[in-house]
């Protein structure tokens, strides 16, 4: 396999890990001012800013190595990336930032205002910020203007397609449910109740809305991009049986399964965005032909060389104590906080 | 009007974004070891002490992390959002330490930091204190690549020019620049001061009240034992930075010391009021040591020094007409502040070493307010010798290779650029309030009692 290749292959897949991992403590930020009810309402949002507070950093760190190796591996598609989608990247820092801080200021002061705020703080950026990058990752597949050096020729308004807007929309979606699992897996009582019941709630749009946004990726990649029906079809199946799957595991009280399935689905939107690209990275439009490739946006043979033998040692070891991290933690929140300030 | 130009805008923001960034950037590097050594001598000894210090600096270190992660993330989009046409040029080399950096290093902090934080009572005594460990070595790896990538700005190696592109020939040699042991060693350094002078800080304000005061003896100990020689061998290896740097960009070191015309011997300006452009190069007042410059800037004290003027000719005949002088007066200053403030620095350290040993620390009330006032000292230092770094490399952005000027975004405009530069420093500056009165608050609790009833799991005071 072409160097150029597998960086784009490790692109989509720190891409798929941000969205599984991240996409539930989204989930989780985005159901926090929904959940908790009556007296125990403020305990309970600790609870479930303890279930993932131990890892919310880490998960984010991917989105650090999407960059990286983006920069790394196809200088020219980071540059054209990031200086064209300014505004929303901008838009996305900030909120990014702002939950940052909500993480570690609310429990700060006891003032019921001030936690308010933060609480609310954490659900706008964790709405926000998938909301972008859906709109975003969409965008690169419905084309942008491209110069013909691959520059961004464009403006903040070009990436909002019918498209790119549904993208976001059932990032957002999938992401709520896939928190919503998430938390009926690591709480106990009466929120692990509520979590459940948002669970089911959500699973109708969430499944109709990420089904049809993988439908219509494929239609795009073949009006827009040159592609076959075949193999952008084979993930997007994949993720509509995966998240038809989630939806029937929570009906029969198997969340575990459930949690896996949404998992998987949001690997395939990740999947299907990506081969219904290849071998563009960012297709332009109108002028197609000044779209990025893997091939003229990638680094020298070399640079590729050096950074797969890095990334061939050290991915394992990341998934090996990531994964080791969340079986440390694996036991469920109860009501009692188990972290006391 | 005022003409700002696009460039001047990135540039603005890149300088405030970095140097706040900067900001977070020491404390966490010295922080990490030196709470990983208070849990271990807890391990140890099984002194309680130095377990309630663990969560006191614990705390601090945490609230410091939080804000150093996410203004991290601006500068890693920012080369692709301000300067595309750099992060077209350079990627091939500047991205493979970049992206090692996130896979390697922040990977292990972020990790480890969540597991420290929230394992006390999940994993064993032992393995608890190796994720302490693990993640004081992922902000030192950390570090590594990063000065790494910067170094090769500095002084470009491993590396040639390609279709208008600079490829990376050899990691090896990109990964072992003289420049990035020398400014990586002078950069954990510079943590472990600022850590130290922190810690010392902290500690004194507890003295002065005289309560703890058991408790932060022992954490002013720890400070002084690490913070009086790291500080001193600091200064040594920061003098070893410049002579390593006149090697590779005699420019800098020239406009550094304002000096216009070749000298051998050099003599060392103190302190000078004028004498800091090309029309006016003569200081109308100036305080000089002679020889020390020679010695600074070559290691012998009868180095030949070659002045700006005889630089301009030689770049000009070198890479084309052009203005190859950087800002003399900033650069003056911003070495001379790094300079004193570090000097400053270590002489207080020694000053509290000597009381401490002769045990009139606590009743040195005096002192124990000058170890508080000592606190910005190191930050100042830091964030200057970063200005001397980066402004005495202008016009290069990529030293010898591309100019800064060329290196923007061209598809962004001025408003766009001005607009994010208004949002992130108001965003920062709302920050770095909220930061301040957090860790002033920290700072000033009691440490957290352990072993007492009901505190099964000794958590540092962060909770959600």
């Amino acid at each position: 396999m072409d160097l150029e290749v597998f960086w784009f292959c490790v692109v989509a897949v720190c891409w798929a890990a941000y969205f599984v991992l991240e996409g539930f403590d989204f989930g989780v930020g985005m159901l926090l001012p929904f959940l908790p009810r009556g007296a125990h309402g403020e305990e309970d949002r600790r609870t479930m800013f303890q279930t993932i507070g131990p890892v919310w950093d880490g998960n984010e760190v991917w989105l650090v190595v999407a960059a990286g190796a983006t920069f790394a591996a196809f200088p020219t598609w980071y540059a054209t990336m990031f200086s064209g989608f300014y505004v929303a990247l901008l838009l996305i820092l900030v909120l990014l930032i702002v939950r940052v801080v909500s993480f570690e200021w609310r429990a700060k002061s006891e003032s019921p205002r001030w936690r308010w705020v933060w609480t609310w703080a954490n659900t706008i950026a964790s709405v926000g910020a998938p909301l972008l990058w859906g709109v975003a990752l969409a965008s690169l597949l419905y084309g942008l203007p491209l110069d013909s050096d691959g520059g961004f020729a464009g403006d903040f308004a070009d990436l909002f397609s019918l498209y790119s807007v549904f993208a976001g929309i059932a990032v957002v979606l999938l992401f709520a449910f896939h928190g919503a699992i998430f938390l009926t897996l690591r709480t106990t009582g009466e929120l692990c109740d509520r979590a459940t019941r948002a669970s089911r709630r959500l699973a109708l749009a969430a499944v109709l809305l990420t089904a049809a946004f993988l439908v219509w990726t494929v239609a795009v990649a073949m009006d827009r991009n040159d592609k076959d029906l075949f193999p952008p079809i084979l993930p997007a199946i994949l993720g509509i049986a995966a998240l038809i799957l989630a939806a029937a595991f929570l009906v029969r009280a198997q969340n575990g399964r459930a949690f896996a399935m949404t998992a998987l689905g949001a690997i395939a939107v990740v999947a299907t965005l990506f081969t219904s690209l290849y071998p563009r990275v960012m297709v332009s439009d109108p002028d197609f032909g000044n779209s990025l490739t893997v091939d003229n946006a990638s680094s020298s043979h070399y640079a590729l060389e050096v950074m797969t033998i890095a990334a061939l040692i050290l991915v394992p070891l990341v998934l090996l104590y990531q994964g080791w991290t969340y079986y440390v933690f694996r036991r469920r929140l109860g009501g009692e906080p188990t972290v006391t300030s | 009007m005022l003409a700002v130009s696009t460039v001047d805008l990135a540039r603005i923001q890149f300088a405030t974004t970095s140097l706040y960034h900067f900001l977070f950037v020491p404390l966490t590097l010295g922080l990490a070891p030196l709470v990983a050594v208070m849990q271990t001598i807890w391990y140890r000894t099984h002194d309680e002490g130095w377990l309630r210090l663990t969560r006191f600096f614990g705390t601090l270190m945490l609230i410091n992390f939080a804000i150093g992660v996410a203004t991290g993330l601006v500068q890693e989009f920012q080369f692709g959002m301000n300067w595309s046409v750099y992060s077209v040029y350079v990627g091939d080399v500047f991205g493979a330490p970049l992206a090692m950096e996130g896979l390697a290093a922040f990977m292990l902090e972020a990790t480890f930091l969540g597991l420290w934080l929230f394992g006390w009572d999940r994993l064993s005594r032992r393995v608890h204190l190796a994720t302490v460990w693990l993640f004081a070595l992922g902000t030192w790896l950390s570090a590594f690549f990063i000065m790494v990538a910067n170094s090769w700005m500095q002084r470009p190696v491993g590396s040639t020019v390609t279709d208008g592109r600079a490829e990376l020939t050899d990691i090896w040699a990109l990964m072992g620049n003289r420049l990035a042991l020398h400014a990586y060693l002078h950069v954990v350094l510079v943590g472990l001061t600022t850590a130290a002078v922190v810690i010392f800080g902290v500690a004194c304000w507890h003295l002065l009240r005289g309560r703890n005061v058991d408790l932060f003896r022992k954490a002013a100990l720890l400070a002084l034992i690490v913070g009086v020689p790291i500080s001193a061998l600091n200064l040594v290896v920061g003098s070893r930075l410049g002579i390593v740097m006149t090697d590779y960009q005699p420019m800098k070191i020239a406009s550094t010391e304002a000096l216009w015309d070749t000298q051998q011997p050099a003599s060392f300006s103190i302190f000078q009021i004028g004498g800091f452009t090309k029309d006016d190069q003569t200081p109308s007042f100036s305080i000089e040591v002679p020889k020390l410059l020679s010695f600074l800037a070559t290691g012998s004290l009868n180095g030949k020094v070659v002045g700006i003027n005889e630089l301009q000719r030689q770049y000009e005949a070198q890479y084309g007409r052009g203005n190859y002088t950087p800002p003399v007066r900033t650069t003056y200053w911003a070495m001379r502040i790094m300079a004193y403030f570090g000097s400053l620095v270590f002489m207080v350290l020694a000053l509290g070493g000597f009381l401490y040993w002769r045990r009139k620390l606590e009743r040195a009330r005096w002192f124990l307010w000058l170890g508080i006032l000592t606190i910005p000292l190191p930050y100042l230092a830091a964030l200057s010798g970063w200005v001397l770094t980066e402004i005495g490399r202008q016009p290069w952005i990529v030293f010898g290779l591309l100019k800064t000027a060329d290196a923007n975004s061209p598809s962004v405009s001025t408003t766009t650029i001005a607009s994010s530069l208004g949002i992130f420093i108001a965003l920062y500056a709302a920050l770095l309030v909220v930061d301040f009165v957090l860790m002033r608050r920290y700072a000033r609790l009691d440490p957290p009692e352990v072993g007492g009833e009901g505190d099964e799991m000794p958590l540092p005071a962060v909770s959600y």
